[in-house]
């Protein structure tokens, strides 16, 4: 029986080609493309006022006059970017000194195991690395007890400050792996070159080895730029600031399902965006 | 270039405190699962292991653990399953909108989790399906497909492709030559491969607090809704450091039997 299945399929590339991606494609375009297809039409659907049960097909633009009638939505959005914003650059300048450390002094013994130290934390559960900076940050923290000798204390659990370091901390290793990779493939010989004809140190950064490193940035902004706009769990357990994601969150489960819907194109819109520059940055080239 | 030696200096240091702030707060958390008080300020008074028994003692983190455990599981094969054959049909034929397809699989961890959690959930809520386990593990295998896809791809684009050539020659079908040739050269990218999806859907929580009805708890579920109160359990603690261990431990195994593929991080 097997036999014959697998001698028609030798016989047809295009069906056995078809039979492959039949179940991935299927489930991808189905449960996923689908999905974000039926999010963006509750965007467009009223909902009953007195229940508050969406009336799916009842087509209407409530979600977005109410979010355009109130500036809050327009703080988020934009303390939500401009947090994303400074996590990707607080990343970079962390990433570019341990990524050059690594590529470029440190000995092979000792860049393979700082490889796999940036690594690993990147799969150590996400969500206890958020409880770990609780631990710290909270008043009677580890950090408070570090302050107190100098009479200060403890930035507690309510400071939009503490999303931008757990936020930083978290993304940190998305961005010092591209920059490694980077760094690594610029030829020896180029900064030779630029020694040679003179140029210094900081030159020599400068002018050679920063820009080759703009893609690898790029691509490393992504996944720093990209979890942090979606993120609401880290501004929900150590500040008590709203993210995008905490509007989003909220409305879907007690407030209003459109507008949960019609303020997701935010994120997506913001990301499409992104991911437009950062092309043209040569960052997929560099992914 | 030659670095100076003060550069080389500083720059050695600065790596060794970026090291010092990753790991610290893994370190402290540790730490605080054998603290005897159960206030949990710092420092941390007395050593002890009750709170292990307590946890292991809890209904609750037993059952949040058999459901990880059981939703892991279904999308880490489901995964497998699509991954691997996406990959085949990837890189072994060429075909109009095959970039496209490609940018398709990435889709689901290249947008936002938050995304993702509020496009499943409203397509649940329109065709009525009540959220549990079942909703988690559609969840979960559709952004654990890239990790098994990456993986598979990785490894057939270094496979060589004699070895098949040699056995159609000598007579075997296809279905022979997968199962004879392809499949044990794609052998330990599909275990690392499950290993890395299996961690990262133990460890999810952004999707899966959209996906998950309220009796349907994960671990990290779990673990969620007790940071949201206002006194945590010192159980918390143990259940973290159980999180970090579940998370690490199959990643390590994955890097060590070269899969090659834990770079590219898990969302």
């Amino acid at each position: 029986m097997i036999r014959r299945i697998t001698g028609w399929f030798n016989r047809h590339p295009r069906a056995t080609l078809r039979a492959l991606l039949a179940g991935p494609l299927g489930w991808i375009s189905i449960v996923y493309l689908g999905s974000l297809l039926i999010l963006l039409m509750h965007a467009f659907w009223s909902k009953d006022s007195f229940t508050g049960k969406v009336e799916p097909f009842n087509w209407t633009l409530d979600a977005f006059a109410q979010i355009l009638s109130n500036s809050v939505y327009l703080t988020i959005a934009l303390r939500t970017i401009g947090i994303a914003i400074l996590v990707t650059i607080t990343a970079a300048l962390i990433a570019l000194p341990v990524a050059y450390y690594m590529a470029r002094i440190a000995s092979p013994r000792a860049r393979a195991l700082l490889l796999v130290a940036v690594t690993m934390p990147l799969w150590a559960s996400y969500l206890v690395k958020i409880y770990a900076w609780r631990t710290i940050l909270q008043s009677n923290g580890l950090l408070g007890w570090l302050l107190s000798p100098f009479g200060l204390e403890g930035p507690g659990l309510t400071e939009i400050v503490n999303t931008w370091l757990v936020l930083t901390y978290l993304w940190l290793p998305y961005m010092i792996l591209p920059v490694y990779a980077g760094i690594e493939r610029i030829p020896n010989s180029l900064l030779e070159a630029s020694a040679d004809l003179g140029g210094r140190g900081w030159m020599t950064f400068r002018r050679v080895i920063f820009p080759q490193l703009i893609p690898a940035l790029a691509a490393g902004s992504i996944f720093t730029f990209s979890l942090s706009i979606g993120d609401y769990i880290v501004p929900d357990l150590v500040s008590d600031a709203k993210f995008i994601g905490n509007v989003i969150y909220d409305n879907s489960a007690l407030g209003s399902f459109p507008v949960a819907a019609a303020y997701s194109f935010v994120p997506i819109g913001v990301m499409i965006a992104y991911l437009y520059f950062a092309r043209r940055l040569g960052a997929f080239e560099s992914l | 270039m030659v670095e100076s030696p003060l550069l080389r200096t500083v720059l050695r240091l600065f790596t060794g405190a970026v090291m010092l702030f990753i790991y610290l707060p893994l370190v402290i958390l540790a730490v605080y699962a054998f603290n005897a008080s159960p206030l949990g300020g710092w420092p941390p008074s007395g050593f002890t292991v009750n709170w292990f028994g307590e946890a292991a003692g809890s209904e609750e983190i037993r059952d949040a653990l058999m459901n990880s455990l059981i939703v892991a599981s279904i999308s880490t094969v489901l995964a497998l399953i699509l991954g691997t054959l996406a990959a085949l049909a990837m890189q072994r034929y060429e075909f109009f909108g095959k970039s496209a397809i490609s940018f398709l699989f990435v889709l689901p961890i290249a947008l936002p989790g938050v995304v993702t959690g509020i496009s499943l959930q409203s397509s649940f809520k329109l065709f009525g399906v009540d959220l549990g386990l079942h909703t988690i593990v559609i969840a979960h295998a559709t952004f654990c497909v890239v990790v098994a896809y990456n993986n598979v791809v990785a490894r057939l684009r270094r496979l060589p492709r004699s070895p098949e050539e040699a056995s159609a020659d000598l007579g075997a079908d296809s279905w022979m030559t997968f199962r004879r040739i392809t499949l044990p050269g794609m052998r330990t990218a599909l275990l690392s491969g499950g290993l890395l999806a299996f961690a990262l859907s133990f460890d999810e929580v952004i999707v899966t607090l959209f996906a998950a009805g309220p009796g349907a708890r994960t671990l990290p579920v779990w673990v969620f809704s007790e940071l949201q109160r206002s006194y945590q359990l010192p159980v918390v603690n143990v259940v973290a450091l159980l999180l970090v261990l579940v998370s690490v431990v199959p990643v390590w195994i994955a890097q060590r039997i070269g899969g090659g593929e834990i770079t590219r991080g898990g969302r």
